[in-house]
This record gives structure tokens, C-alpha cells and sequence, in this order.
């Protein structure tokens, strides 16, 4: 019988697949922009990934150039910059992943407060900074940590704290990465949970009240496990891009000082890459490939975790 | 729907007749926590507006106040003058106009033709969108297609390639396929029209808060953008405002600019630099500050239903 159905269901396939497009005629002409725009601009570039495999020079062209296979991929791992370039990288995504519950216990915190009008006032100011462009965010901060003059000295002097330069210091490079992001990006990504929040049945509040829970209590075995599958999900799509978003940001806070510590995959691939007045393409797109690498660990790595805690996964 | 959740509403109505002391040092606690972020949040920001208008005097000395302690103008003043200010700003708003415009006609057309229900060769277009959220083929990969296509140093190329943004398709995606009703289009077709026509006539007119949002998305991002024009234009003239900031705040090199002038005058202009800092911030985020308050009920919910793509 089950034979049979699959047959069957094939040839409606293909049927359909004919009437597709005779029927959807007006849709495939809406996509031939879109399409020709992904796969010019998306899947040419993977194409080109080749060029790390191969020997580059601008007058052969990418396919002429000669193929070279691991050479400029052992390169880089043979490198001296290797291990700290890959352990920055880690590091700092590991940081970030820390603080990736901030945001939800904010948006609890939001859900408790009594006074309608205090709330929205948090809101929209804690909003507000995740529309300051990386450019800005960055100059403020270096702004801030200046030796003379910047705000964080003023602030830390009425805790007695004295004066430094702090992007000099290279041990609280990540914290300032770090903590920045936690400022601009706190409310925004507590809408979320905020609206996960409120779809939570009031039923189960007033069931976990009547059986003398208080606030804490509620907080921990209402709220929390109902906002939990979103969380979850959001951190393992949120850990398999976490590199593809923050270099730009690295990249414009680093300095002489710091590039012991600040120095990841994609601005060492951009050094060598574009900025520099040698630039070795085929090395650069060698070291980039980690970037991908470094991605597919992580998720691979957070989805696991959350499917062993809750059974919340992506597969 | 952020504000006021109907379940903590009824919790405190529920609460109001007795809280116990924990629930009372809870909320305390709360509420003293709230303002301490609420201060950490704002403070900068106001800290910045003030800045900007003391002329980085307020700079030199350790002030928290957040009065500045002379109004001057100084600092705008140094901003106006400044030539590459004024190139950059329009170069911004150049792109982030056309680049905006591209990217609504091209997310509108892919997000819709992949709505429809019944599109069979929508299934692998939209695998390959997905596919293409994870996977990039790098940065050098995509400088040798934009110079091969002979776009450096074109606006071309830092609009065009940033046209789709995989994630504000799918939110608009959803969103048509949540929020139209499908007797709408059935209803459409027994009158004869065809897909093109229910786009423009039915479809775009009831997604204004999508819409909204999602230009609101690009703009920002075409405007705050820093790093593919630094990567793919070269002349100075075709800069966009973030990489002339970059210049003058992050790197420093106002003072090297002009090239061949004496020592102070590099000084004053390393002096002038300072003082505008602050204003050029507050400059280079009007626009987005402008349209803030207009669109704040609207990105709410566009994140919302981007979450509920899932």
C-alpha cells in the first residue's frame, strides 16, 4: 500500500510542478530579481572560497590561479599568531554567551514593576542605544576610558578608584567589549521575552498563588519555564553568528596595546586580507574559513548543551 | 502588548489584597534595580548631548554634571565647517535613500512570492535564503566578485549586495502569510486578478506596520554601516558619514588630512577635532534619533513577529 501512495504522490509532483508554472507564472517573474540577487551576491562569493585553496594572482583570475590544496590553511595554523588568534575568538564568544540572559531577566524584572508608566519609560530608553551605530558606540567608548577627562574615571573616583587609561590595559579589553554590548543591546533584546512573557497564561499565576507561592517562587516555576524554549532557541541562533556580527566592532576598538587580546579570526583575516599594503588574498580567505569553523563549533557545542538541559534543540 | 502583560497584571491585582514580606523586599529590590539600569542607560546618552554642547571644555575637567558648564557652540560650529563632514552626510544619505529603496522592492518581491501557499519552486528558493543566513563565502571571496563586477568604488557596491537581509525577509514572509487572510486572494483571483495586482493593491496596503519596520531596519543599517564602504570604496569624495567618524574619532587623523601643512596648524585642527567630538556624534545620530519615536511601536512588533517565525 505504502508503495503505491509514493508512487502516486510522485506523479502529482511532478504534475504540479507543471501546473506551478503555469499557474504561478507572475510569482517566479517576482523572483527572478530577488534570485538573480542572492545568488550573484551570496552564492558566488561561496564559490569563491576556492581562492584559499589555490595560489591567487589578480591577472589569472580565480580559476586560473594555481591550485595549491592545505597550503595556506596549514600556513595559518603553522602560524605564531594561531593559538592566541583562535583562543581570543573563544574567549570572547564565550563572554558573550554569558551575558546572554541578561536581556530575559530584565524583561522579568520589566513584568514586576507596579508602575505603568516608570516601565515605559525604562523601555524606551533602554531601546534607544541599539540604534547608535557601531562607529559612534565605539568612539564613545573610547571616549569614556580616556585617562584625562573620560567618564568612567570620573565615575570610579567616587568609589576611589584611581585614574587609568583602560584601553591600555589589555586585561579589560573583553570586559569592555563585553559589558558595552550588554548597554546598547539590553532592551532591545528583552522585547522578546517581554512578549514571551506575556503570553504566559494568567491561570498558571493565579493556580502557583493559591498554593502560597510568592513572587520569587512564581518567577522560577511559572515565568522561567514558559519563556525557556524561546531562550533556548534564541541562544543557539544567536551563538552560530556570533562572529559574523561583532568583528566590525572589535575591529574599531583595537589598538596597539590590545591587539594581543583583541585579535580574532575575521580582523586578522582583514589585516592580512585588505589592510595591508601586501595584501595575501588566498591567506586571507584561508583564515576567514575558521570564522565558519568557529561558528559550527559553537552552535553545534550550545545546541547540545540545550538539548541535554531541557531538550530544546534545533535538530 | 509589552506593556501591561496581562498575567502580571492579574498577579498584582491578585497580590494587592497581601504580599508577604518577600514579596515586598522582591519588589523593592526590583524597583531599586530598575532605576540603577535605568540611570546606566540613560546617563551616557544625556552625558553625550550635554558634552556636545560644551565644546570638550567639559571634557578637560572630571564633570559628572550633567549641565555643562558653558553653553557654547563651539563644537557644532567646528562640525559645519568641516569639509568632509558635509560630503559624508550626503553620501550617507544617498545610500542609505537607494540602498533602502533596493532592498524594499527586492525583500517585498522574494518575501511575498515565497508567502504564497501553493508555490512548489518557492520550497528551494527559500531553502537557499535559509541556507544563506549561516553561510558566507568570506570577505575576500566578496571583494574579488565586486571588483570583477567592476563595482569598487561605486555606490553600487555597498548598496546591491546588502539588498536582502535573509532575516527581514522571513519576518515579512511571515508576516504575509499570518495577517493575509487567504479568502482574500482566493476572493481576488475569482475577480480576475492576478498575483502582481493583489500585491499592489491589497497586499502592500495592509502591511503598513511591516513595512514600516522592516524600512526602518534597512535604513539603520545602511546608514550606520562602516566597514563594507571601508572595504569597497577608496576615494575619499564617495565616503559615507560612519568612516569619516571613524576617521576623525577612532583613528584620530583629522590633524594628517590636508596634507602638507606646518606643525600648528596640525595642532589646531588635532585641537579643533577635540572639540567637535561630541557634537559629530549627536550629528551623525539625528536622523536615526529623528525617526526613533515615530517607529518605536512599530519595531516592537516587528520583533515579535520575526519570533514568531520560529
Amino acid at each position: 500500500m505504502k508503495k503505491s501512495d509514493t508512487y502516486l504522490r510522485k506523479r502529482t509532483l511532478l504534475e504540479r510542478l507543471r501546473l506551478d508554472v503555469r499557474h504561478n507564472g507572475a510569482l517566479i517573474c517576482m523572483l527572478l530579481i530577488p534570485l538573480a540577487v542572492i545568488i550573484i551576491f551570496r552564492y558566488v562569493p561561496m564559490w569563491g572560497i576556492q581562492v584559499a585553496f589555490r595560489d591567487y594572482r589578480p591577472a589569472r583570475g580565480i580559476t586560473g590561479s594555481k591550485w595549491v590544496g592545505l597550503k595556506y590553511i596549514l600556513k595559518f595554523i603553522e602560524s605564531y599568531q594561531f593559538p592566541s588568534v583562535i583562543k581570543n575568538t573563544l574567549f570572547i564568544n564565550l563572554y558573550n554567551l554569558l551575558t546572554f540572559p541578561l536581556p530575559l531577566m530584565f524583561a522579568i524584572m520589566l513584568n514586576y514593576l507596579p508602575l505603568p508608566r516608570f516601565r515605559k519609560a525604562v523601555q524606551m530608553v533602554s531601546y534607544a542605544p541599539h540604534f547608535i551605530s557601531t562607529v559612534v558606540l565605539c568612539s564613545l567608548i573610547l571616549e569614556f576610558t580616556k585617562a584625562r577627562g573620560g567618564l568612567m574615571n570620573s565615575v570610579l573616583a567616587l568609589f576611589g578608584v584611581p585614574a587609568a587609561n583602560w584601553m591600555a590595559k589589555p586585561q579589560y579589553f573583553y570586559s569592555i567589549y563585553v559589558w558595552s554590548g550588554v548597554w546598547q543591546e539590553l532592551g532591545y533584546n528583552s522585547i522578546i521575552f517581554i512578549s514571551a512573557l506575556a503570553g504566559i497564561s494568567p491561570e498558571l499565576h493565579e493556580a502557583a498563588t493559591m498554593d502560597g507561592a510568592g513572587l520569587l517562587k512564581r518567577i522560577w516555576h511559572v515565568d522561567i519555564p514558559g519563556v525557556l524554549p524561546t531562550f533556548c532557541i534564541l541562544l543557539i541562533m544567536q551563538s552560530g553568528k556570533m562572529m559574523t556580527i561583532g568583528y566590525e566592532k572589535v575591529l574599531l576598538l583595537q589598538n596597539n596595546i590590545n591587539t594581543e587580546v583583541s585579535e580574532v579570526i575575521s580582523t586578522y583575516a582583514y589585516t592580512v586580507g585588505l589592510a595591508s599594503s601586501n595584501p595575501q588574498f588566498s591567506y586571507s580567505a584561508a583564515i576567514s574559513l575558521f570564522t565558519s569553523l568557529v561558528n559550527m563549533i559553537m552552535l553545534i557545542i550550545v545546541n547540545r548543551l540545550s538539548r541535554k538541559l531541557n531538550s530544546n534543540s534545533l535538530w | 502588548m509589552t506593556e501591561n502583560p496581562a498575567a502580571a497584571q492579574k498577579a498584582r491585582h491578585l497580590h494587592g489584597i497581601r504580599l508577604s514580606t518577600g514579596d515586598r523586599v522582591f519588589m523593592v529590590v526590583n524597583f531599586a534595580l530598575l532605576c540603577l539600569i535605568f540611570i546606566t542607560i540613560l546617563y551616557p546618552l544625556l552625558y553625550v548631548v550635554s558634552a556636545s554642547f560644551s565644546g570638550g571644555l567639559m571634557t578637560g575637567s572630571t564633570g559628572l554634571s550633567l549641565i555643562p558648564a558653558q553653553w557654547t557652540l563651539e563644537g557644532y560650529k567646528a562640525v559645519l565647517e568641516y569639509r568632509y563632514v558635509w560630503s559624508g552626510y550626503l553620501n550617507s544619505i544617498l545610500y542609505t535613500v537607494i540602498g533602502t529603496a533596493e532592498a524594499m522592492v527586492v525583500q517585498t518581491l522574494c518575501a511575498y512570492a515565497l508567502s504564497r501557499k501553493n508555490f512548489l519552486l518557492g520550497v528551494p528558493v527559500m531553502a537557499l535564503c535559509v541556507f544563506s543566513m549561516y553561510f558566507d563565502g568570506g570577505l575576500i571571496p566578496g571583494y574579488l566578485l565586486i571588483k570583477n563586477l567592476g563595482m569598487l568604488d561605486t555606490i553600487w557596491s555597498v548598496t546591491l549586495p546588502f539588498t536582502i537581509s535573509m532575516y527581514n525577509m522571513i519576518v515579512m514572509r511571515t508576516y504575509f502569510r499570518t495577517q493575509i487572510p487567504d479568502e482574500l486572494l482566493e476572493a481576488s483571483q475569482i475577480d480576475g486578478c492576478g498575483n502582481w495586482r493583489f500585491l499592489m493593491t491589497v497586499v502592500l496596503p495592509l502591511s503598513g506596520p511591516i513595512l514600516a519596520v522592516i524600512t526602518l531596519y534597512s535604513a539603520v543599517y545602511f546608514w550606520n554601516s562602516y566597514f563594507y564602504p571601508l572595504v569597497y570604496l577608496s576615494s575619499r569624495s564617495m565616503m559615507p558619514l560612519p568612516n569619516v567618524l571613524r576617521e576623525i574619532l577612532i583613528l584620530n587623523v583629522s590633524a594628517s588630512i590636508e596634507s602638507g601643512m606646518d606643525a600648528s596648524t596640525a595642532a589646531q585642527l588635532a585641537k579643533r577635532a577635540d572639540v567637535m567630538k561630541y557634537s559629530l556624534i549627536i550629528f551623525a545620530s539625528v536622523p536615526v534619533l529623528m525617526l526613533y519615536p515615530f517607529v518605536q511601536k512599530y519595531f516592537v512588533k516587528g520583533v515579535m513577529i520575526g519570533a514568531v517565525k520560529g
